[in-house]
């Protein structure tokens, strides 16, 4: 992880004064790690390690223990993600309504796996647990927007039709 | 005349935001004084989008599957000729359907029927009344005798008797109490608290304060998934309504009662459903459970007396204080009052959501209000309680809703989620699923539950791979004694109900798996292999073109042929193989 230290260091300076705001909000309330994270989050689009240590310093809390919090749940992430998060259910509605193949046809339309992020940055692949959306099974939900009934053709559909809209549109991709 | 569109995420997902583009298009473009409002999900998800038409004699008639040509008929019939438009139509109220007709909506009352951004409109429907009477008319006890004589049982899972708990915190002595909302939602197939509080806010506000009059709390606290964020969205816009019209706030009602109500965010972890880890979420820690007693009603949130209920109790409990304890025990059974609220899913032709009295078969939801199974397939398992339930067989189908009923099958009622399986579902498959759920979603505590659950999963990986040895049967039922015993809380306690239940009521399918190496249901593809039968193949080369990894060759109009050495079984072949050919099968 070496090499995205001195970006992350960046992200932390570029980011300051509205993480900043986070920290004037919740400093001296008990118990807001996970609300402070959640912000953080939404802030930098992950938990980037430069920003935990510093907001530990900031709210007097260990740096391990913010790494515990971080890592216990899955909401939070602890690499960039790209543009599009697509989520991926794995409920048992889904399950047995054929989630697998709508994982490998998408997996393979973009070249990568679960957990991970395309090389332009614009998908990230990620599973949940359920959507909530049961009765449309399969779902997937593209930031925050849900799909279904999916077929694994009707998914690369979407997911193609996403990155033309984001290609053409003067491409914004970082 | 007014006009509905269904706006729960399902509706949405489905295409409501387009349909509601068009509607207001339309509106203008034909220059209308008409009103188009938005509603929660009725719980005909299969149908959706939904719109609902209300003429002026208050007749409600609702079209399903609609597209923006729907829209446009529906105007030009409807709206401006009065005639319904029949290839839409799924309920009138001259013509209800089975989906509808066969519920008792309680929980559910507004659902589908009021706007949920609009206080106004909940309080058409006669809502924060029973606030109202909590407030100027019932003491304390009163609220709870009521609450007791219903009957009500927590529908978070377990079923623990509501009063019970909040008179425990009424007792315990404290300045400081709080009411807290249990909106986590985990179990995976189950979305009727999403559909609740996307649809109704406010009942769920007002069950809250309630709680709050009765136990003598002035916080109320919403722990809610993240991955609702609708939910979300329309409990703050009810929450900054409620507070304007002083039905929370300082000084409810102008009475000296108290009451706010905040929201915060779960981080997506399926244990922190379980209340002392929810409370531990809450004080921003790693939510895992600990030893009780100490209870919440004893020692909750911050050390203080805690109520915890769930989203589906509280909306019933405005219910119970307008209408009467009376009227609520009479339905249901005896030891089970009231309704209950299922989502079915699954290979279900109606999903959706339901609610109906305690006590009717299960046979009934399934084949009645979900009119069976998809592509008419044979049943063959229905899957109640997510991760802590089971699987009820087909024999078992006349069991009726209850909490005790469903106990006995091994599975348990759970929060209500229903997931039906077809004969094309493995259940050792099944089983797999759900424990390698509960294995990742362990906390890590206990021993028993961390390593328990993962070898347990390894040993049924093993079976489904084809890898199964004599015996593993009888491991994995003393395992599942060992985790059951060994954890401190519903998560180990109930993490092999899933494996016993399958054991249970599909031995069969177990000893297939290890015995023959045979997966009965063709689900698990170290068992299966894909073939084109030389004899029915007419060579279209539609199977050719859509296998992703293209392992199927042929000449045109010749029988093609599958490499087993580089197909991945996805089975996309089998799907798109015409059916008057009928070529592919498994093997
Ligand atoms: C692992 C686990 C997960 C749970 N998840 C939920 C949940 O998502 N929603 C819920 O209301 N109750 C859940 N519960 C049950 C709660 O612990 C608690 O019993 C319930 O919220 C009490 O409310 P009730 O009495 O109104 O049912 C869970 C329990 C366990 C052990
Ligand atoms: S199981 Fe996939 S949305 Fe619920």
């Amino acid at each position: 992880m070496g090499c995205s230290c001195q970006h992350e260091q960046t992200l932390l300076d570029d980011k300051k004064e509205l993480l900043e705001d986070v920290i004037s909000a919740y400093k001296g309330k008990a118990g807001s790690l996970v609300a402070v994270l959640q912000d953080v989050q939404g802030i930098c689009g992950y938990l980037p390690q430069p920003v935990m240590r510093w907001l530990g310093k900031e709210l007097g809390i260990k740096p391990a223990k913010i790494y515990g919090v971080a890592t216990f749940y899955t909401q939070f992430r602890l690499t960039p993600v790209g543009k599009y998060l697509i989520m991926l259910c794995q409920g048992t509605a889904c399950h047995v309504n054929g989630a697998e193949r709508i994982e490998t046809a998408v997996s393979r339309e973009l070249k990568i796996s679960s957990g991970e992020t395309t090389d332009d940055g614009v998908f990230t692949l990620d599973t949940v647990a359920c959507l909530g959306c049961c009765s449309l099974a399969p779902v997937m939900m593209i930031n925050g927007r849900a799909y279904g009934p999916l077929t694994p053709d009707g998914a690369v559909k979407i997911v193609k039709d996403i990155y033309k809209k984001e290609t053409q549109s003067g491409g914004e991709v970082q | 005349m007014k006009l509905r569109i269904g706006f729960g995420s399902c509706g949405i997902a489905a295409g409501a935001l387009d349909i509601k583009k068009s509607v207001e298009e339309e509106i203008l473009r034909r220059g209308l004084d008409l009103d188009a409002e938005i509603t929660g999900c009725v719980g005909m998800c299969h149908n959706e989008p939904l719109l609902d038409v209300l003429d002026d004699s208050g007749n409600v008639y609702t079209y399903g599957k609609v597209t923006t040509d729907a829209v446009k008929l529906i105007f030009d019939r409807q709206i401006e000729g009065n005639q319904p438009v029949e290839e839409y139509l799924v309920a009138t109220a001259e013509r209800p359907n089975d989906f509808l007709s066969g519920q008792v909506r309680l929980a559910l009352r507004n659902c589908g029927v009021i706007n949920p951004e609009k206080i106004d409109d909940y309080m058409d429907q006669g809502g924060y009344k029973a606030l109202h009477q909590a407030v100027a008319e019932m003491s304390a006890q009163e609220i709870i005798a009521q609450i007791k004589e219903s009957g009500l049982r927590g529908r978070g899972g377990a079923g623990f008797p509501t009063w019970f708990k909040w008179q425990a915190a009424l007792q315990n002595r404290s300045d400081v109490k709080y009411v807290v909302c249990n909106a986590d939602e985990g179990d995976p197939g189950a979305f009727m608290d999403r559909s609740l509080l996307e649809g109704d806010p406010h009942s769920v506000l007002e069950g809250m304060a309630i709680a709050g009059r009765a136990i003598g709390a002035a916080i109320g606290i919403i722990y809610v998934r993240a991955e609702y964020p609708l939910a979300i969205k329309r409990l703050e816009i009810a929450i900054e309504q409620a507070r304007e019209r002083k039905l929370l706030g300082k000084g409810i009602l102008d009475s000296k009662f108290n009451f706010d109500i905040l929201i915060k965010k779960g981080a997506g972890a399926f244990v922190c459903g379980e209340e002392t880890a929810l409370i531990a979420s809450l004080e921003g820690e790693r939510g895992m459970p600990r030893l009780k007693p100490p209870f919440p009603a004893q020692s909750g949130y911050w050390g203080r007396p805690t109520n915890i209920n769930n989203v589906e109790t509280y909306a019933n409990v405005p219910w119970i204080i307008s209408q009467g304890a009376g009227e609520f025990n009479s339905m249901g059974t005896d030891k089970s009052p009231g309704t209950k609220v299922f989502a079915l899913a699954g290979k279900i032709k109606r999903g959706g959501l339901v609610e109906v009295p305690m006590g009717i078969p299960l046979r009934q939801v399934i084949f009645k209000l979900g009119d069976g199974i998809k592509n008419d397939r044979r049943f063959k398992a229905v899957q109640m309680g997510g991760p802590s339930g089971g699987c009820i067989p087909e024999q078992l189908l006349d069991t009726p809703v209850d909490y005790d009923s469903i106990t006995r099958t091994g599975a348990i009622m759970g929060s209500g989620g229903m997931v039906v399986m077809d004969e094309t579902t493995c259940m050792v498959d099944v089983a797999r699923f759900f424990l390698d759920f509960t294995r990742k979603e362990s906390c890590g505590k206990c021993v028993q539950c961390r390593i328990g659950t993962k070898r347990m999963l390894e040993i049924l990986e093993r079976i489904c791979r084809g890898e199964g040895r004599e015996g593993d049967i009888e491991l994995l039922q003393s395992m599942a004694v060992k985790v059951k015993e060994g954890s401190l809380c519903g998560l180990g306690q109930s993490a092999p109900n899933p494996v016993l239940t399958t054991i249970r009521y599909f031995r069969d399918e177990y000893e297939a798996h290890i015995r023959d190496k045979k997966c009965p249901a063709r689900q698990c593809k170290a068992l299966i292999s894909y073939h084109i039968d030389p004899e029915l193949c007419r060579g279209c080369g539609r199977c050719a073109r859509k296998c992703p990894v293209g392992c199927i060759s042929g000449e045109k109009k010749k029988p093609h042929a599958i490499d087993p050495e580089r197909c991945i079984k996805c089975g996309t072949c089998l799907e798109v193989c015409p059916p008057k050919y009928h070529a592919v099968f498994v093997e």
